[in-house]
């Protein structure tokens, strides 16, 4: 636009544009800390020289790290649990979603009041804890999938999206002598990916990031999630006894500070490799429901 | 032509379909559940899962009514009417977990609720959409880290050993101050980490608000000698006020949820004292004690409370911006 801006309007122009960075910057600080420290010297990090850049670079608190037995088994819990726990989430969302889409189907309007009645009144942690533990559920992986298994909101979300699909399509289908669970298979999930992309990273990030579930039904140090791994490390101070006994049979000075570091950007990676990829799903799955959290 | 008539075909099928339909709706409801059997198999899945962990959990929660006992179940225990929300009610206690609930719930408003807001505006503001899309790629990032790495990011922040902060005022000759280890600071790292985490990403709904603005406004407002700060009052504020009023709303009828893992994971018995809200309590006295009933009935409290809030500022809304959830 060719508008002449006034001097107060430039001085708000730069203004912005500086506070803006000012916030990017803020944001930005305590990550590139954690990566600067992660690769740098223990002695670098006891006498508080790192800033935001390594200082005496070395890949040793890595290397203490990887030989970490609890951190693998941390990892392939998480791993475990985002893979199949998205999977059932997905299934199940697509299932519920799919029929309730149908402006056809009887007692549609009263399987949607069950479903919305849940958002509106939760129980207490309790009487949940006490479904999870008489099904038997506590310290197993499924604990951390089976009560999570579908997300009302996020089947609000799939179901208003399959109903833009156009009705014609499936008659079409069922002409052709197609059932129910192929139309699903073969036309509902090819047309609705931009969703189905979207709930399936909503529901992936849920599952690695999540802690209360853990904390709440995992007690057995070996079924820990790379969350609480992350936490029990930093809060408790529980730097690995098998990290600690390698390290003191190679000689090497332990700081417990540069080991979490070096965990919290192993744990971090992996999120920060997909972010870019995702961010443009991500929004649009974010403004899809109009109002989110 | 062939595919003509075959589209004709499909199209005659359809309305055939349809009308089968229409009949289909006459029929009896077992018939048509037989008929659409797929339909109602794939609901199975789902309506046992809401059974199980939605309504169960909401039965299961007369237990703050009784005195439960494990080995009995509540079909079993002893009833003990309102015992329990007496009891806590009466607690030395309550009023401190009540207080810190609601100072931690204000500051989340006072301060994380606007600061979204504020972040939207100014980088709508921004016209260099490079520099734009660079600034949300940025402060999106921290949502998607868990309040565990958070914890250790602040951790690695503040620490009075080796923290970065302290490691600067000290250098500016200052006295390191513990700030995880203080009751004196906790709330306010407990808030601005929840800032630092979500201010980013809360933008996005704000961010959609004001694209849906119509420019034939800002046009207008141009033509009737608007500045850019009136614009912003007359335009900008009243387009993003819809969306404003119904987070606020779902933010007041949440004043008891202060986000349970924000705050158990920077909690430590330092901090007890100022930090300690009613849903870490219920962990701690129900969970790690094992005291189930009157756990159990801190949670129904609370969940009373956040319903007649929510009630209450609907109608509040309602009759002051129009705005309401229902």
């Amino acid at each position: 636009m060719n508008i002449r801006l006034t001097s107060g309007e430039r001085a708000f122009d730069i203004l912005n544009i500086l506070l803006l960075t000012l916030i990017s910057v803020i944001a930005m600080v305590p990550i590139m800390h954690v990566v600067a420290g992660s690769f740098s010297s223990p002695q670098a990090i006891i006498h508080n020289r790192v800033s935001l850049w390594p200082v005496e670079p070395t890949l040793e608190n890595f290397r203490i790290v990887v030989q970490t037995d609890y951190f693998w088994k941390a990892c392939w819990m998480t791993v475990k649990v985002v893979a199949i726990g998205t999977v059932i989430n997905m299934v199940l969302t697509v299932f519920g979603s799919y029929p309730l889409s149908k402006m056809h189907l009887r007692g549609r309007r009263l399987i949607l009041l069950f479903i919305v009645f849940t958002m509106v009144f939760q129980a207490p942690l309790i009487p949940i804890y006490l479904v999870v533990k008489n099904l038997g559920l506590l310290n197993s992986m499924w604990s951390l999938i089976i009560p999570s298994a579908i997300s009302a909101f996020n089947m609000m979300l799939c179901l208003t999206f399959f109903r833009s699909v156009p009705e014609e399509l499936f008659d079409a289908a069922k002409v052709d002598g197609m059932g129910e669970f192929r139309i699903v298979w073969q036309i509902v999930i090819p047309l609705s990916k931009p969703i189905l992309v979207t709930l399936l990273l909503f529901y992936a990030v849920g599952h690695w990031n999540n802690y209360m579930a853990p904390l709440l039904y995992i007690t057995d140090k070996n079924l820990q999630t790379l969350q609480m791994y992350i936490y029990s490390l930093i809060a408790m101070g529980n730097s690995n006894d098998m990290a600690v006994a390698a390290a003191s049979e190679a000689g090497i000075k332990l700081l417990p500070e540069a080991l979490e570091m070096a965990t919290i950007v192993l744990a971090t990676t992996p999120i920060v490799i997909l972010y870019p990829f995702l961010q443009k799903h991500f929004i649009k799955g974010a403004t899809l429901g109009s109002v989110k959290e | 032509m062939e595919i003509q008539a075959d589209r004709a075909k499909v199209l005659e099928g359809m309305k055939l379909q349809g009308s089968k339909q229409k009949t289909v709706l006459k029929e009896s409801m077992w018939r048509y559940m037989i008929k659409n059997w797929p339909l109602y198999i794939m609901l199975v899945p789902v309506f046992m899962y809401f059974i199980v962990f939605k309504y169960l959990p909401l039965v299961g929660s007369v237990i703050a009514f009784q005195d439960y006992n494990i080995f009995r179940g509540f079909l079993d225990s002893e009833w003990v009417g309102l015992q329990w929300f007496e009891q806590f009610l009466t607690r030395p206690q309550f009023f401190r977990l009540f207080k810190n609930t609601l100072i931690i719930s204000l500051y989340q408003i006072v301060l994380a609720f606007p600061a979204p807001i504020i972040l939207a505006v100014l980088m709508n503001e921004v016209r260099k959409s490079a520099f734009k899309r660079t600034v949300q790629t940025i402060v999106y990032l921290p949502h998607f880290l868990s309040w565990a790495l958070v914890y250790g990011l602040a951790y690695m922040m503040l620490s009075t050993q080796t923290g970065l902060v302290n490691g600067v005022i000290e250098r500016l000759g200052g006295e390191a101050i513990p700030f995880l280890q203080s009751a004196e600071y906790f709330r306010t790292v407990v808030i601005a980490s929840g800032i630092w985490k979500e201010m980013g990403w809360s933008t996005i709904i704000f961010l959609a608000a004001l694209s849906g603005i119509s420019p034939s406004l800002y046009e207008a407002a141009k033509i009737d000698g608007a500045n850019r700060w009136k614009q912003f009052l007359h335009v900008t504020i009243p387009g993003m006020l819809p969306a404003i009023v119904i987070l606020l709303l779902l933010k007041i009828g949440s004043v008891m949820d202060v986000g349970f893992e924000q705050i158990y994971i920077f909690l430590n018995p330092i901090s007890y004292e100022v930090g300690e809200v009613l849903d870490t309590y219920a962990y701690r006295i129900g969970i790690q004690n094992g005291q189930f009933s009157a756990t159990t009935a801190i949670g129904l409290f609370k969940s009373v409370i956040g319903f007649v809030l929510l009630v209450g500022a609907n109608k509040l809304s309602k009759k002051v911006t129009g705005e309401g959830l229902f």
